[in-house]
């Protein structure tokens, strides 16, 4: 086996500009897609931990019908407060889940005494919430107290709402709202601090206190319109909201439908469209390697194998088993797609390392300033280089077939 | 025991509707450690003769035995074992492998058809190397050697996996006068010390005499066999 790749090494050196441009060739494709897959992963990451972290939550729990009907923020499908106790003992009992924040939403009326204009409020708890959406104060721009969220009495107004009605922080504004019956209230609420947009309807909420939410909408009991819960470990997410759903669905109304349902970010933001036509151009580019690796190849080693013939007749003359001829031109299609990947591995890697170095600084949105810094998982290095070498080889089969099916005496005769 | 026996043996090429019988029932043995040559003028049927010997290709008709072995029965698979088990061969334009040097060329047989561990390679290869005067090229590959050089590497090759056969077809073709008797005289020199029967084809009246036997082709028949030493003794 030594000695056959030995051959096959030597062979591969005997053109050497050939070798060496389809190599090339092979290498900048791996190139190509482990820079690609590590600018567009953690460009996707980064998103995702932008969206789930600063106002989303990983997972979100509702009563039934919600997220359906969630732009007209119906407050008559909230969870009261036995629902809500059901789905707190199933969270804080759950070992997977690092945290859980109630919220209610609600739509209404805010007024700086000159003019009125829509908004759309989340009203949490703010201890609960920052453990949910561990950068959520990072998006606050301008507040009156250093580094704090949002306390009973404040609200915290979105950034282009603030900037259009020349709010500032500390103005105090009046918030007027329906409740489900319809009866409508309003309280003065100083404004804590201005919150920049993020990415999707819900990235242009404004942010109150719940209890403060729950006198406005004068409710008898305690409810709540959804249940935001951030997992242990994000690469569990999917395995989390499985067993969740599984759990939660034990439940059922009087007519024997579940009461709740659980949606993970995917399913609550746009930007999973922006994911999936990511990993959709990230596919392309690992087709469009293959097809490089497989064409340059097989041509190759189509051309090898003609200008080989006499060659061939020799090995085949003196002995060498048509297996053996068959596995020194596979040996040299796998050398050719191992130097190349190894190759394409060794510069992917450094750009990886510089980028990450250098980080790329970019907007998104109103996004701005973020820094990307790549990386690359090495499972996915393993990945390519498997497809690299299975694809080489696949790509040698038929010339090397065509070599070992020779009649010496013909590929002997050869001119 | 004869090495080679050969009875009404034929072959007919075909390409499309029409047929070319190049040997027409040849019946001859060739002894071991015999030194033979195979003449004739061109199309006369010596390299296809050598080649059904050499089990590189199937008669038509008639049985073939080389080293009680009926060679028609084999398959392919079985003709490459037995090529490298009891065959060696020497070709006209060397056909050594341009990217291995000397030594590995010569070492070729026993790594990819004998196996041979690298510890006995070594002396084999090493051992007919100095019997054929390569061993200080024996570094060197086949384009940094002369034509004859080349030949004797070829020879080396033939005879490294010790062969009971050694089948050259025309191996002083593509050399000058002297080195082709140089050449042959190599050959049989390497039959005394090895004992291995050589058969090799020419159109060179100097080189068939070298040989102790010799058969005549004519129209893919068996026109004369006579001894070396009487066509020797005509042409003084």
């Amino acid at each position: 086996m030594t000695n056959t790749f030995r051959i096959a090494i030597r062979n591969l050196t005997r053109y050497k500009r050939r070798t060496l441009l389809t190599s090339l060739l092979i290498t900048v494709g791996v190139l190509m897609v482990i820079l690609f897959s590590g600018l567009s992963g953690s460009f996707k990451a980064m998103m995702i931990g932008q969206i789930t972290d600063s106002n989303l939550g990983q997972i979100q729990i509702h009563r039934r019908g919600y997220v359906s009907a969630i732009d007209t923020f119906p407050l008559n499908l909230n969870l009261n407060q036995e629902s809500y106790g059901k789905i707190e003992h199933i969270l804080k009992n759950h070992p997977a889940v690092a945290a859980y924040a109630p919220r209610i939403k609600l739509g209404a009326m805010l007024s700086n005494y000159m003019e009125t204009t829509n908004i759309r409020l989340n009203a949490v708890n703010p201890e609960k919430e920052v453990k949910v959406c561990l950068a959520v104060g990072d998006r606050i721009v301008l507040s009156k107290k250093k580094g704090g969220f949002v306390g009973p009495g404040e609200v915290i107004i979105p950034e282009k709402l603030a900037k259009g009605m020349k709010i500032k922080a500390g103005d105090t504004v009046v918030i007027v709202a329906h409740n489900k019956e319809g009866s409508v209230n309003g309280f003065n609420f100083t404004v804590a601090g201005i919150i920049e947009d993020v990415l999707g309807p819900q990235g242009k909420e404004g942010y109150m206190h719940i209890e403060d939410a729950r006198a406005l909408l004068r409710m008898e009991e305690p409810e709540v319109t959804e249940v935001a819960v951030r997992v242990e470990n994000f690469n569990d997410l999917d395995a989390v909201y499985t067993n969740l759903q599984s759990i939660l669905s034990e439940q059922k109304d009087s007519k024997g439908k579940p009461v709740f349902e659980i949606h993970t970010w995917e399913k609550l933001s746009p930007f999973v469209s922006v994911a999936n036509m990511i990993d959709l151009i990230t596919l392309s580019m690992k087709v469009i390697m293959i097809a490089i690796v497989l064409i340059s190849i097989l041509n190759v080693m189509m051309m090898s194998v003609y200008e080989r013939i006499r060659e061939i007749g020799t090995m085949s003359a003196v002995g060498t088993s048509p297996g053996k001829i068959m596995g020194l031109f596979l040996a040299e299609g796998f050398s050719l797609g191992l130097i190349s990947a190894m190759a394409g591995n060794a510069i992917g890697l450094t750009g990886i390392y510089l980028l990450s170095i250098y980080q790329i600084r970019f907007s998104f949105g109103r996004m701005e300033n973020l820094l990307l810094s790549p990386t690359v998982k090495l499972t996915e290095l393993l990945w390519l280089s498997a497809t690299v070498l299975l694809v080489s080889v696949f790509a040698t089969l038929q010339p090397a077939y065509k070599a070992s099916k020779m009649e010496p005496v013909d590929a002997l005769g050869h001119v | 025991m004869t090495l080679v026996r050969a009875e009404d043996v034929s072959k007919t090429y075909v390409s499309g509707e029409v047929e070319v019988q190049a040997l027409k029932a040849l019946s001859f043995e060739i002894e071991p450690a015999s030194f033979v040559s195979i003449v004739g003028p061109s199309g006369s049927g010596k390299s296809t003769l050598l080649n059904l010997i050499g089990c590189l290709d199937k008669p038509t008709g008639g049985d073939l035995v080389v080293a009680g072995k009926h060679v028609n029965a084999l398959d392919r698979k079985e003709r490459a074992a037995f090529r490298g088990e009891v065959l060696g061969f020497i070709f006209q334009s060397f056909n050594l492998i341009s990217v291995l040097t000397a030594y590995e060329n010569v070492e070729y047989p026993l790594v990819m058809v004998k196996n041979e561990p690298k510890s006995i390679r070594k002396g084999m290869v090493l051992k007919v190397l100095e019997a054929v005067g390569m061993l200080e090229q024996k570094d060197k590959r086949p384009d940094h050697l002369s034509g004859g050089q080349k030949q004797r590497v070829a020879v080396a090759r033939a005879l490294v996996a010790r062969p009971k056969l050694v089948l050259a077809d025309e191996p002083t073709a593509n050399l000058d006068q002297n080195t082709a008797l140089n050449v042959v005289r190599l050959m049989r020199s390497m039959r005394d010390e090895f004992g291995t029967t050589f058969v090799f084809s020419t159109h060179d009246p100097r080189i068939m005499r070298e040989a102790e036997m010799i058969h005549t082709l004519q129209d893919g028949r068996l026109v004369l066999t006579e001894r070396g030493s009487d066509r020797r003794k005509t042409n003084d």
